[in-house]
């Protein structure tokens, strides 16, 4: 399995193979539902975004943290569908940069589209596995946007061996989910 | 899993020790079919989401923790004995659940979308109520994580499409929901009754061992039908393609209209989590399976 360096740069993106395991360390963040549409907010209303959103690694998660006396630690995170944010997703990829995002179920031909133009791939985490996610995700290293709740704040962590993760669209506009699509026997 | 505890103990107790059991054990009936998937799964994308699966209920069991962090709307369901304070009760053990599992806070209001930050909130949380003459109160849970609930379709059909209808409908709702619901699934189907009822036995039969049979003969050849019709389809683990989509097919029926052929379909994720505590004049007996 091959091992990624977050933040991935265009050319790491590029590299990736359709079907490719790979598990990723170094630093990612939660971004779901709310915190694109805050994001992008700030961005119609010419303002800066307070976040570092810029060439980060997308995690689509709403974990479960736990407070303790020296901050949060991470009891549960595994993906959140990716689809939810299929009409958010192509001008966040092309705002923020994005190399690299995580989630599950995949993402539109539109979202697609996106990814090949800024060379961005979409790594699948297995929906469900919470407990076992977490375990590379051990290392809180922030919040931002808080008020969102717990499962909609962005969450920053430095991974450290998380996966493992399928490649399933890369960069080039192929995706596995599409694929598997195609051959369905209804 | 059954364990006998010693009464008394507060109902808002047995809440409690009904949300960490379905949270942090998955029930043996799908453990098996998982393993089962594992052994005839042979390319490495399906393998690795299976093995990854499998490893991550091992550990929630061990270190206690909710398998998933969508730790979804508990649905309850409440039958036997009971008078209307069991609604107090269920109330204060999900409010006390939450932050002592510790639950993700799911519950917010669908238009300002505010949390309310212990999973109660206006209707919140759902409870369903069957009377019986029975000698114990029965509470039954039922998490549901949104990525298996938004999959969730009713087809009102026209009668004269019957039984081929009836099937075309469920492969495509399943199929189409692809890897959202985090397949491999369990399918509830309701056929019959009005929409509402409908919805809701869809929903009900996710509550059911899959090692039991269907005590409806029909039914049952249909949702054998229906589990090798949906496992040749290719989608496979995570909709990431493979021989396993679905666990299990689950299906309640109830009378309808003869101008009517309600169908619907409620996908449960591969943690489908549930858990019952029958609570009887000795003691509290606790499962993780049950036919309403």
């Amino acid at each position: 399995m091959r091992l990624l360096t977050a933040p991935l740069t265009r050319e790491d993106a590029e590299s990736l193979q359709l079907g490719e395991l790979v598990a990723l360390s170094g630093p990612i963040l939660t971004a779901r539902d709310e915190v694109h549409l805050r994001a992008l907010k700030c961005l119609d209303k010419g303002q800066s975004v307070p976040v570092a959103l810029q060439g980060a690694v997308l995690y689509h998660c709403g974990p479960i943290m736990k407070r303790t006396p020296d901050g949060w630690t991470v009891v549960a995170a595994g993906p959140t569908t990716s689809a939810r944010m299929n009409a958010l997703e192509p001008r966040f990829i092309r705002a923020f940069g994005t190399h690299a995002i995580i989630g599950k179920g995949g993402m539109s031909a539109e979202v697609s589209a996106a990814m090949h133009e800024q060379g961005c791939v979409y790594l699948a985490a297995t929906g469900g596995a919470a407990v076992s996610l977490a375990e590379g995700l051990a290392q809180v290293t922030g919040i931002d946007w808080e008020d969102l709740g717990m499962a909609e704040a962005v969450w920053h962590f430095e991974a450290q061996n998380f996966g493992p993760l399928v490649v399933a669209m890369d960069s080039r506009g192929h995706s596995l989910y599409e694929q598997v699509r195609q051959g369905l026997k209804y | 899993m059954t364990a006998v505890l010693k009464l008394p103990e507060p109902t808002a107790r047995v809440v409690v020790n009904l949300l960490r059991l379905a949270n942090t054990k998955l029930p043996t009936d799908i453990g098996w079919a998982l393993e089962a998937a594992a052994g005839w799964e042979t390319g490495n994308i399906a393998s690795a989401q299976l093995g990854v699966i499998l490893e991550n209920v091992r550990k929630a069991e061990l270190l206690a923790r909710p398998m998933c962090q969508d730790t979804g709307l508990p649905i309850f369901y409440v039958r036997g004995r009971f008078d209307s304070s069991i609604a107090k009760d269920i109330v204060a053990g999900v409010a006390e659940a939450t932050k002592e599992i510790p639950l993700r806070p799911n519950t917010v209001d669908p238009l300002t979308r505010q949390n309310t930050g212990d999973n109660l909130g206006e209707g919140m949380p759902l409870i369903h109520y069957l009377p019986t003459d029975d000698d114990f109160t029965e509470i039954s849970v039922l998490l549901k994580g949104a990525g298996s609930e938004n999959m969730t379709r009713l087809a009102m059909l026209n009668p004269a499409e019957g039984l081929a209808g009836i099937k075309k409908f469920v492969v495509s709702a399943v199929l189409d929901a692809g890897g959202r619901p985090c397949p491999p699934s369990i399918v509830g189907i309701g056929i019959g009754g009005s929409s509402d009822e409908c919805v809701a036995m869809a929903k009900r039969a996710l509550l059911e061992p899959l090692d039991q049979q269907n005590p409806d003969p029909a039914l049952s050849a249909l949702e054998q039908d229906l589990f090798v019709q949906l496992n040749q389809s290719g989608l496979g683990p995570m909709g990431l393609g493979g021989a396993t989509t679905v666990l299990g097919v689950r299906i309640r029926k109830c009378a309808c209209h003869t101008a009517s052929l309600p169908v619907a379909v409620n996908i449960g994720c591969w943690a489908t989590r549930r858990a019952s505590a029958r609570i009887t004049p000795t003691g509290i007996e606790y499962s993780q399976g049950v036919r309403l």
